[in-house]
C-alpha cells in the first residue's frame, strides 16, 4: 500500500513538470514576437522592448523556463500586463468563487446522477429506466452553456425565484448570501456530469447484478431489495467514485463557460478576459492553477480509492 | 424413518432460455429422485443442462430463463408452485447451494463473517452477536484454522480452497435438508479437490443431509455418490445406484464415458473416445439425442425419441436397446463391451 | 501465376478471416437499434450539411449573410421558419449553412486526434518499455488540463479561427485515443498468433498494420464516434466564447453567442442553433453507444 502511494506520488511529479512546461510554452508558441503581440499592433519600439525586458524574453529558453518554474514554486506567477497586479493576487481574489461553483456542481451531479442511475438499474427495461436514460443522453449531448441560457430564459419569463437571476448584476466577487443565487449556475454546470454519473451507475449496477456473488446472496434466501441495496450497490459504486475527481476537475474547466454566461467573477472569466486582451501571464496563471488542482484532486481520489477498497482483489 | 423416503422428486423438468437466436430448451425432461440422507450425482458434459437443473430446483435462473414444465416435489410439495416469498424462506435454510466458482461467489466488500451471518439472521432470527459466534463455529466445522481470525477476513484474503470452505460453511449455516453442490471442486487444485470432497462427505454423514452433487467428473461420482443420474443434451438418460452404474452401465453413452476414462486396474492400449460432438441446442436430433454419435444407432433411434423406462430394480434408462421395440441385433457391441438387447421382435438376429 | 496457385492451394482457397469478421460486424451493427438510429441520423445530417445549402441557394432567395434590419429579431413564422436574428438574417438558412462547419470541427479534429492518438497508442502498447512510459506520461500531461481548458489554452495561443479550433480540439482528443488503443493493443499483442506471426519473420510494421490494427478497429470506431460528439461540444463552446469561427460565419456556437444578448426579447435566436447542436451531438452519442453495445461481447445476454 505504501509502495502504491509512493509510486503514485512519484508519477505525479513528471506530470506536474510537464504541465509547467506546457503552460510556459504557451507564451512562446504564439506565432510572431510575443512581446509585440502583448504590446499590441501600434505600440512603439520602446514599449515592445520594455515588455520584452519585463517578461524576461531576452534570456535563452531554458533559462526562462528555469526562472518561471522557480518563481512558480514560490507562488510567483508574474504580473498581469494589463493591471500590473501580481497574477497570484488576481487569481486569489477569484479562486474560491470557482472552486465553490465546481464543488456544488459536483454535489449536484453526484446526487442526481446516483439516484437516476440506481432507479434506472433497479427497474431496468421499464418506462422509468428508458425515460431516465433518454434524459441522460440529452444531458450528455447538450452544450451546458446553452442549457444555462435556457434556464435564465425560463426563470426570467416565468418570473420564478427572482433572486436566482441576481448574479446577472455583476458582483465584484463571491456569492451573495442565498442559495437561490447559486442554483442556476450550479445546475448549468452539474447537469452534464449528472448524466455521466447516471449512465455509469446504471451500467455498473447491471454488471454487478450479473456477478456470481449476487446469485450466492439469492441462494441464501435474501430478498431482492437487500440484494440490490446491500449486495449490489456497494460494489457498483466503486467505479463511480473514481469519476468524481474527474468531474470536479471538468467542472473547474467548464466554469469558463458558466461564469461567462452568468457574469460570475471567477477564474474562468478571468481567463477569458485575459485571452481576449492577450494578457498571457494571467492565462498561464489560471491554466496552471486549475491543472495543478485537478492533478492533485485526482491523486487524492486515486489513493483514497485504493485505501477504501483494498478489499477488492486488484487482479 | 423408512430407508427409501424420497425427499426430493424431480419430474419431467423443462427449462428454456430466450436468446438472440431464439428459445433454447436447456433442460428437457429431467427426472430423478433423491432419497433422504443420500447423495445423488448428476453427471454430464458441459452444456448437458446439469447446472441449469440445479438452479431450476431453487428457482434461481437468470432473468431470461423460465421453467416451462414439470414438478419439483420437496417433501411432497411442488416448489414450482411456491410464491417467491415461500421460496426465499426455503433458500439457504432448507435447501442451500454451493457454486463452482469460489473465487467470484463471495461478495468482495463484506467479511466472511458478515456473509455467513446473513443467512442466520435472516432464517434463524439470531442477533448479530449470536450469528457472529455461530459463524466462527461454522468456520471451525469446515476445517478453517483460527476461525476467530478468519471470520473477520475479506474474501480476497483467502485462497480458493478456503473460500470454498467458507461457501460450504455458509450453506450449512441453517442445517439444510438438502445441499446442492454445483461442481464444487472444478475450479480447485487437485489436492484441494480431494479435501473438499472429503469434507462434504464427512459433513453429510454427521449432519444427515441429502446432497445433490453436480459434476462432470465420474471419479468424483464414484467416490461420493449413492445414486447417479447421467445427463445428455438436457435429458436424464440413465439413473442407477452407483454400484450398478459403474459395474454394468447399460446406456451406450454411459459405457462410452466410462471407457474413455483411463483405468489402472486393466491394461489398455488406448482410450476410446466417443466420436462426434454434443448436439447444438438449436438443432436437436428428432430421435434419440445420442443417436448421431451412438455406435449402435438404428433407424428407430434416429426417428423416435426413447422414453425414460424404469426396470425391476428401480433403475432408469432412456434407450431403445432395452425396449420391446428394438430393431437392431440382439447382441450389441458398445465400445468393446457386449449388451443383450431386450427386443424379441428382432428378425435379423435369429435367421432360422 | 498459376504455379503459385498450385504451390499454395490452401492460401488460394482460404476464406479471408478479416472479411468474415467485417461481415459479422455489420450484421451485429444492423441488429442494434441504437446504432442504426444514430447512423441514419448522422447520414441525414451529412445530407443536410451538403445538399441543404445547394437547395437554398438554387431554389430560394435566402442567403446566410443577407441582412434585413427592418425585419430583425422576428419570431418563427412561415416566412422565417426559425425567425430572424439581430441583423434580420434568416436563422434557418444560417443553421443549414452552419451544419457543415460543425461537422468539419467534429470530423477533422477527431481525424487529427485519432491518427496521432492511434499511432501513440499502438507504439506504446506494442513496444512497451521506456517509450511506453514516455508516451503515457505525455498523455497524462495533456489529460491534466480538465475539460475545455486544454483546447482553450491552445486557441488562446493560436488565435481564434475555425482552423485553430479544429487543431485545438484535435490535440485535446489525442490522449483519449492513445489510452484506448494502447489498452487494446496490449490485449491483442498477448494473443498467441501474434507470436506465431512474429516467429514466421514478419516485420513489426507488417504485424502492426496487418494484424494489430484490424483487430482494434472496433474500439477505435466507438471512440471516434463518441469523441466527435465531445469535439462538437467543445468546438461550439470555443465559438461561443468568441474564439472560434469569426462573424459573420454561421457557426452554431457563434450564433448562440450572438443570441445571448437577446435572451429575453428574442429567445429563439439562441434556441435553434442550440437545438441543432443537441441533435448532432445526440446522433453521434447514440451511434457510439450502439456500436459499443453491438461490439462488446460482455454486454450480451
Amino acid at each position: 500500500m505504501t509502495k502504491f502511494i509512493i509510486r503514485r506520488l512519484l508519477q505525479t511529479i513528471p506530470v506536474l513538470l510537464g504541465v509547467t512546461i506546457l503552460v510556459f510554452s504557451l507564451m512562446h508558441l504564439v506565432p510572431g514576437d510575443p512581446a509585440q503581440i502583448v504590446a499590441g499592433e501600434g505600440a512603439s519600439e520602446q514599449t515592445v522592448e520594455n515588455i520584452r525586458e519585463r517578461l524576461g524574453l531576452n534570456e535563452s529558453i531554458p533559462v526562462q523556463y528555469g526562472t518561471f518554474l522557480g518563481n512558480a514554486l514560490q507562488g510567483d506567477l508574474g504580473s498581469s500586463i494589463r493591471s500590473g497586479r501580481p497574477v497570484m493576487e488576481e487569481i486569489g481574489a477569484r479562486f474560491w468563487v470557482t472552486v465553490e461553483l465546481a464543488f456544488y456542481a459536483t454535489l449536484v451531479a453526484v446526487f442526481l446522477g446516483l439516484i437516476a442511475g440506481i432507479v434506472s438499474a433497479v427497474r431496468h427495461y421499464t418506462l422509468a429506466d428508458t425515460s431516465i436514460m433518454i434524459a441522460a443522453l440529452f444531458g450528455l449531448s447538450m452544450p451546458n452553456f446553452w442549457f444555462g441560457l435556457l434556464l435564465i430564459q425560463w426563470f426570467a419569463i416565468g418570473n420564478w425565484m427572482p433572486e436566482s437571476l441576481e448574479f446577472l448584476k455583476m458582483r465584484p466577487s463571491g456569492w451573495g448570501d442565498s442559495w437561490r443565487q447559486i442554483i442556476l449556475p450550479v445546475l448549468t454546470l452539474g447537469t452534464g456530469g449528472a448524466a455521466i454519473i447516471a449512465r455509469m451507475t446504471r451500467s455498473s449496477m447491471l454488471e454487478v447484478i450479473g456477478q456470481d456473488y449476487i446469485r450466492t446472496a439469492r441462494a441464501k434466501g435474501v430478498s431482492e431489495r437487500i440484494v440490490t441495496y446491500r449486495h449490489a450497490l456497494k460494489n457498483a459504486l466503486i467505479p463511480v467514485v473514481t469519476v468524481v475527481g474527474l468531474e470536479f476537475g471538468g467542472f473547474l474547466g467548464g466554469a469558463v463557460l458558466t461564469e461567462t454566461i452568468f457574469a460570475i467573477n471567477g477564474m474562468g472569466r478571468l481567463t477569458i478576459d485575459a485571452i481576449r486582451t492577450r494578457d498571457f501571464p494571467i492565462v498561464q496563471g489560471t491554466v496552471l492553477v486549475i491543472s495543478v488542482i485537478f492533478v492533485l484532486v485526482n491523486l487524492i481520489v486515486d489513493i483514497s480509492y485504493r485505501l477504501l477498497n483494498k478489499r477488492i482483489d486488484m487482479n | 424413518m423408512s430407508a427409501n423416503e424420497i425427499i426430493l422428486d424431480v419430474k419431467d423438468l423443462q427449462t428454456s432460455f430466450k436468446t438472440d437466436t431464439g428459445e433454447v430448451r436447456a433442460v428437457d425432461g429431467v427426472s430423478f429422485q433423491l432419497p433422504k440422507g443420500k447423495t445423488i450425482g448428476i453427471v454430464g458434459e458441459s452444456g448437458s443442462g446439469k447446472s441449469i437443473t440445479s438452479l431450476s430446483i431453487l428457482r434461481l435462473l437468470a432473468s431470461n430463463g423460465t421453467i416451462k414444465n414439470g414438478e419439483v416435489l420437496y417433501k411432497g410439495q411442488d416448489l414450482l408452485k411456491f410464491s417467491e416469498a415461500q421460496m426465499r424462506k426455503l433458500r439457504g435454510n432448507e435447501i442451500s447451494m454451493i457454486f463452482q466458482e469460489p473465487m467470484t461467489s463471495l461478495n468482495p466488500v463484506y467479511t466472511v463473517g458478515q456473509q455467513i451471518s446473513e443467512a442466520l439472521i435472516l432464517h434463524q432470527n439470531m442477533s448479530k452477536k449470536e450469528a457472529a459466534v455461530r459463524s466462527v463455529e461454522l468456520l471451525k466445522l469446515v476445517g478453517i484454522p483460527s476461525p476467530d481470525k478468519r471470520v473477520k477476513n475479506y474474501p480476497f484474503e483467502l485462497s480458493g480452497g478456503m473460500r470454498q470452505r467458507v461457501m460450504i460453511a455458509m450453506s450449512l449455516a441453517c442445517n439444510p435438508e438438502i445441499l446442492i453442490a454445483d461442481e464444487p471442486t472444478t475450479a480447485l487444485d487437485v489436492t484441494i479437490q480431494a479435501q473438499i470432497l472429503e469434507l462434504i462427505k464427512d459433513l453429510q454423514e454427521r449432519l444427515g443431509m441429502s446432497v445433490i452433487f453436480i459434476t462432470h467428473d465420474l471419479g468424483v461420482v464414484a467416490e461420493t455418490c449413492d445414486y447417479v443420474a447421467v445427463m445428455y443434451a438436457g435429458q436424464v438418460v440413465e439413473y442407477a445406484d452407483v454400484r450398478t452404474l459403474f459395474k454394468e452401465p447399460k446406456l451406450p453413452y454411459t459405457i462410452g464415458l466410462l471407457n474413455s476414462l483411463p483405468r489402472h486396474d486393466i491394461e489398455q492400449d488406448k482410450l476410446e473416445p466417443i466420436q462426434g460432438n454434443v448436439p447444438s441446442p438449436h438443432n436437436m436430433p428428432v430421435g434419440c439425442r445420442f443417436a448421431p454419435r451412438c455406435p449402435a444407432a438404428t433407424d428407430l433411434c434416429r426417428a423416435k425419441m426413447p422414453k425414460l423406462e424404469t426396470d425391476e430394480n428401480g433403475n432408469q434408462i432412456r434407450c431403445w436397446i432395452y425396449s420391446e421395440e428394438w430393431d437392431g441385433e440382439s447382441e450389441v457391441n458398445l465400445y468393446g463391451e457386449t449388451r443383450i438387447a431386450k427386443g424379441r421382435g428382432t428378425k435379423t438376429v435369429l435367421p432360422d | 501465376m498459376s504455379e503459385e496457385t498450385v504451390n499454395h492451394p490452401v492460401t488460394a482457397k482460404k476464406i479471408n478471416p478479416r472479411l468474415e469478421s467485417y461481415k459479422l460486424f455489420w450484421r451485429r451493427l444492423a441488429k442494434n437499434k441504437a446504432a442504426v438510429t444514430g447512423g441514419i441520423m448522422i447520414l441525414l445530417i451529412i445530407l443536410m450539411a451538403f445538399i441543404g445549402p445547394w437547395i437554398i441557394t438554387n431554389f430560394t432567395d435566402f442567403r446566410p449573410n443577407e441582412t434585413d434590419l427592418a425585419n430583425k429579431l422576428q419570431g418563427p413564422s412561415a416566412a422565417h421558419w426559425f425567425g430572424t436574428d439581430s441583423y434580420g438574417r434568416d436563422i434557418f438558412t444560417r443553421v443549414i449553412f452552419g451544419t457543415k462547419l460543425t461537422l468539419y470541427v467534429g470530423f477533422f479534429s477527431v481525424f487529427i486526434g485519432g491518427v496521432i492518438g492511434v499511432i501513440f497508442g499502438i507504439v506504446s502498447g506494442y513496444y512497451g518499455g521506456r517509450i511506453d512510459t514516455v508516451i503515457m506520461r505525455l498523455m497524462d500531461v495533456l489529460l491534466a488540463f480538465p475539460g475545455i481548458l486544454l483546447a482553450l489554452a491552445i486557441v488562446a495561443v493560436l488565435g481564434g479561427s475555425l482552423t485553430n479550433v479544429i487543431i485545438a480540439v484535435g490535440i485535446f482528443s489525442v490522449p483519449a485515443f492513445a489510452r484506448v488503443v494502447r489498452g487494446s493493443t496490449l490485449s491483442v499483442r498477448k494473443l498467441e498468433y501474434i507470436d506465431a506471426v512474429r516467429a514466421l519473420g514478419s516485420s513489426d510494421f507488417r504485424i502492426i498494420f496487418k494484424h494489430i490494427l484490424p483487430n482494434i478497429m472496433s474500439p477505435i470506431i466507438v471512440q471516434a464516434s463518441l469523441r466527435i460528439a465531445t469535439a462538437i461540444l467543445t468546438g461550439a463552446g470555443l465559438a461561443f466564447l468568441g474564439l472560434g469561427a469569426q462573424p459573420p460565419a454561421p457557426e452554431w456556437g457563434a450564433m448562440l453567442n450572438e443570441g445571448r444578448q437577446y435572451m429575453y426579447e428574442a429567445g429563439h435566436v439562441a434556441l435553434f442553433p442550440g437545438l441543432m447542436i443537441v441533435l448532432v451531438v445526440l446522433a453521434f452519442n447514440i451511434f457510439g453507444d450502439g456500436v459499443r453495445d453491438a461490439l462488446d461481447p460482455k454486454m450480451k445476454n
